[in-house]
């Protein structure tokens, strides 16, 4: 049991590596699955020092309708857009907000900045130090920009939150 | 090839490249670096999403099997977009690039750029905490 934890720090990324190698080159032949599994074994093991703890994948249905909605809104947030870039430049009322993060842990922190960044007229900009703000410049600002921060803060956030269970 | 798969391929090529024609014409259209982030990080996705599943189909018709190389290029974009995105807003705050003069809330860019918590805000935001 030790050794096969020595050999493999992390079981699930050995699996990911092997089942993307054998992706990437659209082959089950035995040749890659070996080459894979070496990568799949030696990448984790080289990596495995660098690591910083971060907190697990808890509800792994909920992440599922999270990729949903966040599709949908990117389809949405593209036409959304593409609308504005093509129509007149005055329409457009840049701004900046600071969203304030319940979130802790620098993964969940992440992949609520990338998806505020895939989603309607929102780029994250920075985070502070203390993690406790994201900074987000709004491509149309609405009258009242609390509005925007209750969207992320309750459209996405919530829902990371109930991923990750921090 | 029959006539519906070309026209599926057709039009979805067609929804994929007007996007990222979009997003260009966005860089080229909109006023500052900040404004600028937007176009490429959301029209392009759905653009080059277009293109690669009408290569989707038009292998899985023509070759019998479902490519699976376009479904790992849209999970590497969808994760190396938004660092980008994010690493240019950096670069530009910390070149103190200035923003459009209408830009709202533009007192925001000083403690951003110091990575510290906004100051005029607190009061109003903290109450949405709890």
């Amino acid at each position: 049991m030790s050794l096969l934890q020595r050999i493999m720090p992390m079981p699930l990324h050995t699996l990911l590596l092997l089942i993307v190698w054998l992706m990437i080159n659209s082959t089950l032949s035995v040749g890659h699955i070996l080459l894979g599994s070496v990568l799949g074994i030696a990448i984790p093991l080289l990596c495995a020092p660098l690591r910083v703890p971060q907190p697990s994948i808890k509800r792994p249905l909920k992440l599922v309708k999270y990729v949903l909605i966040v599709l949908k809104d990117v389809v949405v947030a593209n036409i959304e857009v593409a609308i504005l870039v093509v129509g007149p430049m005055r329409r457009i009322k840049p701004g900046f907000v600071a969203v304030p993060l319940d979130l802790t842990d620098t993964l969940p922190i992440t992949v609520l900045a990338s998806t505020v960044t895939m989603t309607p007229g929102t780029v994250s900009a920075d985070v502070s130090f203390d993690r406790k703000w994201l900074y987000v410049h709004v491509l149309n600002m609405p009258e009242n920009e609390q509005d925007i921060i209750d969207l992320i803060k309750q459209r996405y956030e919530s829902r990371v939150k109930e991923i990750f269970a921090c | 090839m029959s006539f519906a798969v070309e026209l599926t391929i057709s039009i979805l090529l067609l929804l994929g490249g007007l996007f990222v024609l979009v997003g260009s014409i966005g860089l080229l259209r909109l006023k500052d670096i900040y404004v600028r982030l937007h176009a490429p990080t959301k029209a392009t996705t759905l653009g080059l999403g277009g293109i690669l599943a009408a290569s989707m189909v038009f292998l899985f018709v023509q070759r019998g099997y479902l490519s699976i190389n376009e479904l790992l290029i849209t999970l590497f974009l969808v994760i190396t977009a938004p660092v980008t995105a994010h690493i240019l807003a950096k670069v530009a705050m910390h070149l103190e690039v200035a923003p459009v003069p209408h830009t709202k809330n533009k007192h925001l860019l000083a403690t951003a750029r110091e990575q510290q918590p906004p100051q005029l805000d607190n009061e109003q935001d903290t109450e949405k905490d709890a």
